[in-house]
């Protein structure tokens, strides 16, 4: 028995190094998996303004990581509950990913969705993907004035921010986890020459 | 009229609403975890201010940044001041920004576009 146990925890270290390798690899900063609160959104919104700062990256970059972190992990902590307790191993979770790379930073976030709602998001990020400067800013205007603040208090308004901040194409995959559900990851990318 | 003087956080603003002294003023960060439970009783008091409301009032607005869900909020309060320059009511909503800050200053002019008040655009250096 205390052989095989052994071998499992060096197993498992030995994972741990991979995985250490393979974040270094595709240069990622921070990676959380697990419920995404207010006061976790502080805290790596915080940390990674520090780093930047640290990098001295200019204040519009730092901004505008800053912005997109704050519209990604509000829309996991608001929407990664949609679904009830213990219905998938997803529930009420996600995973938040920052990666930095010579040229840009990326912010990736990935959730659990229900398979009904893949239609409406693909044909709203298709349409904001679609449009130039001036149509995300009548998309922005159209929204604010007639979007009402939902019960969780999202005004529909990030997908379109992200974008008319990052100024680049939102990108995203529907992985199936089973009949019902699919996992929803999203990638937006600031460029760090501004 | 009672003031309402609350004093900012990292994820909410500093604001003062003091009809007395005319100072009506919001600035820092705004990202509440609530935003309506945040911005209501601004809101509300707005709605309080405008049945007998000051000859003219400056709105002054600092923010350094702000969510978009707060952005729908801000844009509630434009409106009930959009409401007092109908009513024939002098009006000013003066939108400061960090000069460097280009995101900032497009968000004051897409808000003078959407509200029927009168707009100052104030660059800080």
């Amino acid at each position: 028995m205390e052989t095989t146990e052994t071998k499992d925890a060096k197993g498992f270290l030995e994972f741990v190094y991979q995985f250490y390798k393979s974040m270094k690899e595709h240069e990622i900063t921070l990676v959380y998996e697990g419920e995404i609160t207010h006061q976790l959104t502080k805290a790596f919104t915080s940390l990674t303004e520090s780093n930047m700062a640290k990098e001295e990256e200019s204040n519009s970059v730092q901004k505008k990581v800053f912005h997109v972190m704050v519209e990604c992990l509000q829309n996991i902590s608001k929407h990664a509950d949609d679904f009830a307790q213990n219905e998938t191993m997803f529930s009420g979770r996600g995973i938040f990913l920052v990666a930095k790379g010579k040229d840009d930073y990326s912010v990736t976030t990935g959730n659990a969705v229900d398979n009904s709602r893949i239609a409406d998001l693909k044909s709203l990020l298709e349409q904001i993907n679609s449009l130039d400067k001036e149509g995300l800013t009548e998309l922005y205007k159209k929204q604010i004035k007639e979007g009402r603040l939902s019960d969780k208090g999202g005004a529909g308004l990030g997908f379109i921010d992200i974008k008319r901040k990052t100024g680049k194409n939102l990108e995203y995959h529907f992985l199936p986890i089973n009949s019902q559900t699919s996992f929803f990851l999203l990638t937006s990318t600031i460029s760090r020459t501004v | 009229m009672e003031v309402i003087k609350i004093k900012g956080t990292d994820d909410t603003p500093t604001v003062t609403l003091d009809a007395a002294n005319g100072i009506f003023e919001i600035s820092g960060r705004s990202l509440p975890e609530d935003v309506a439970a945040f911005y209501n009783p601004l809101i509300d008091w707005l709605e309080a201010y405008s049945q007998s409301p000051n000859a003219k009032t400056i709105f002054d607005f600092k923010l350094a940044y702000f969510n978009t869900a707060s952005s729908k909020m801000i844009l509630d309060i434009l409106m009930k001041l959009e409401d007092l320059q109908n009513n024939g009511h002098e009006v000013l909503a003066k939108w400061y920004y960090d000069e460097d800050d280009e995101d900032m200053k497009e968000a004051g002019e897409e808000y003078a576009d959407i509200v029927d008040v009168t707009f100052e655009q104030i660059a800080i250096q």
